[in-house]
């Protein structure tokens, strides 16, 4: 419903690289592969990295639900990684967001980490940190929308939307309805945009 | 946020983030690891010229459960009792590598000192200096009462200032920090604050504040505000004669059952301690469900931990005021 010309009207460089349609059906895809992958969904907890992990970990508890008949509320918990971070004393001061854990806890579960981009892998890092002090989950696994590249640590996704080779000088951009309004993914120059990509 | 040093200059939008912060940090204090990485690395001096228990304590815990190293610095039985000056003490905190400084001190003013000097480049928190601020004390009741009136709305507290929310500060305002911080804080958070004193207990200037001032408890509890805050009488800031007598104070200001009874039943009653209890609380009060007083203990931890992590966090050049 996006992909009008309105598009063309964009700040120069900005590019549209998944509509969405498109987001819609990768996460589709996603949440089918996980079915698969946890032999039906059964003790599993799909905990989304704010602010947009959280809106994509929703979307996919709701997809989940259709699949499995688990209710969204019993699987899905958001994970703030903000203190656990590796840069807090080289950027702007972030402010924590909530971290909710579903009631089942943790322990023992097949624990999905939902994020929008994949890039340097540092939020990962700091994710996993986060999860080790909330508990001790039987499997960690990662859902992105985006794969970017550009890795810095040896961290790898399971579960990808869209492999998205890119340029470092380039952002990648996440817009969701839940909070830009639209959803779709925008690739522009770095230069013109703060962007969510990190 | 490079200091806290009072509420006066604190905006709203920077105060909501303070409890915002703390809010989450609160999360923490519930959990089986009770420690986040963020302030690895750092080292937080409390610097107390002054007898305190649930503060240093309280500053204490949050620095650690934030992972930094934590240096417990008390004029007694230091060098101060050999007569080191504050600038030698802060110079030396500065040598050692101190990142940020807590400071307790019997002067007011001793915390915007340390902060405008070149003595010493670490993040300073006030931690009560004189009869000037205490913004860390003020925090933490905000947090308290905001989460108060959230509960009984059905809201998230996040975001949310004290709108129309009514608090009758009572006791000893002349010698009270605590008051002044909370007067300025919850007037910019959009509360509507009471001063109940003996005249001769409130300050020079009151009527300057933005608060209102009564002089019969009674009356301002009929008014039914939403939460009652005792203050301490500060027998150890009282050389002179302030009122007639213990019994006198305790019967016109003190908070006993009859007037328990006069609260609306929503009504919470805080103390930020130690309580007198007899004088200007009374055993019922202090025990009774609507006392929020060790809520308020375990909210400072919270407050403090949000706000070491925000003047410890984020790149200089990144930083405002």
């Amino acid at each position: 419903m996006s992909n009008t010309p309105a598009d063309a009207a964009q700040p120069s460089a900005a590019r549209e690289v998944l509509t969405a349609a498109e987001i819609d059906r990768a996460l589709t895809r996603i949440a089918h592969e996980i079915v698969e992958t946890t032999k039906g969904g059964q003790d599993l907890v799909l905990l989304g990295i704010p602010s947009r992990g959280v809106h994509l970990a929703a979307r996919l508890a709701e997809k989940l639900e259709a699949i499995t008949g688990r209710p969204a509320a019993e699987i899905l918990g958001s994970l703030d990684v903000t203190l656990y971070r590796d840069d807090l004393r080289h950027s702007a001061t972030r402010t924590p967001a909530p971290t909710l854990v579903p009631p089942a806890g943790v322990d023992a579960m097949t624990v999905v980490l939902v994020d929008d981009v994949l890039y340097s892998g540092r939020t990962i890092r700091a994710a996993l940190d986060a999860l080790n002090d909330l508990g001790r989950p039987g499997i960690v696994r990662l859902a992105v929308l985006v794969d970017r590249g550009h890795r810095e640590l040896p961290i790898r996704a399971d579960h990808v939307g869209k492999n998205l080779p890119t340029s470092k000088n380039e952002s990648v951009r996440v817009e969701l309805t839940e909070s830009d309004g639209a959803d779709r993914v925008l690739i522009t120059d770095r230069a013109e945009t703060k962007g969510s990509a990190l | 946020m490079r200091h806290l040093l009072d509420t006066v200059h604190l905006s709203r939008e920077d105060a909501i983030r303070i409890l915002d912060v703390a809010e989450t940090m609160s999360d923490v204090s519930g959990r089986e690891v009770k420690k986040l990485p963020a302030l690895r690395g750092r080292t937080v001096v409390n610097l107390f010229f002054e007898d305190s228990t649930r503060t240093r304590i309280s500053f204490e815990a949050a620095a650690k459960r934030l992972s930094a190293d934590v240096i417990n610095f008390s004029a007694k039985g230091s060098s101060v009792s050999k007569g080191e000056s504050l600038k030698d003490t802060a110079q030396t905190l500065q040598a050692i590598g101190a990142d940020a400084v807590v400071i307790r001190h019997p002067a007011s003013g001793a915390a915007q000192r340390l902060a405008r000097t070149d003595w010493i480049d670490a993040a300073i928190v006030n931690a009560g200096d004189g009869t000037h601020a205490h913004p860390t004390q003020a925090l933490l009741d905000a947090l308290t009462l905001r989460r108060e009136l959230a509960a009984r709305a059905g809201v998230d507290p996040t975001g949310r200032g004290l709108d129309g929310a009514r608090v009758v500060i009572v006791g000893d305002v002349l010698h009270s920090r605590v008051a002044r911080s909370d007067v300025w804080l919850m007037h910019t958070l959009g509360a509507r604050v009471t001063l109940v004193a003996p005249p001769t207990l409130l300050p020079v200037g009151v009527e300057t504040w933005p608060c209102d001032v009564e002089y019969n408890l009674d009356a301002a509890l009929a008014t039914g505000p939403d939460a009652v805050m005792m203050l301490r009488v500060q027998a150890e800031r009282m050389h002179g004669a302030f009122f007639p007598s213990v019994a006198e104070y305790s019967r016109r200001w003190g908070l006993n059952e009859h007037r328990l009874g006069l609260l609306t039943p929503e009504a919470i009653i805080m103390h930020p301690g130690p309580m007198n209890r007899g004088l200007e609380i009374s055993a019922a009060a202090a025990d009774s469900p609507r006392s929020r007083v060790l809520a308020q203990v375990a909210n400072g931890v919270a407050v403090r931990m949000a706000v070491l992590y925000l003047v410890l966090s984020g790149a200089p050049s990144t930083e405002g005021a």
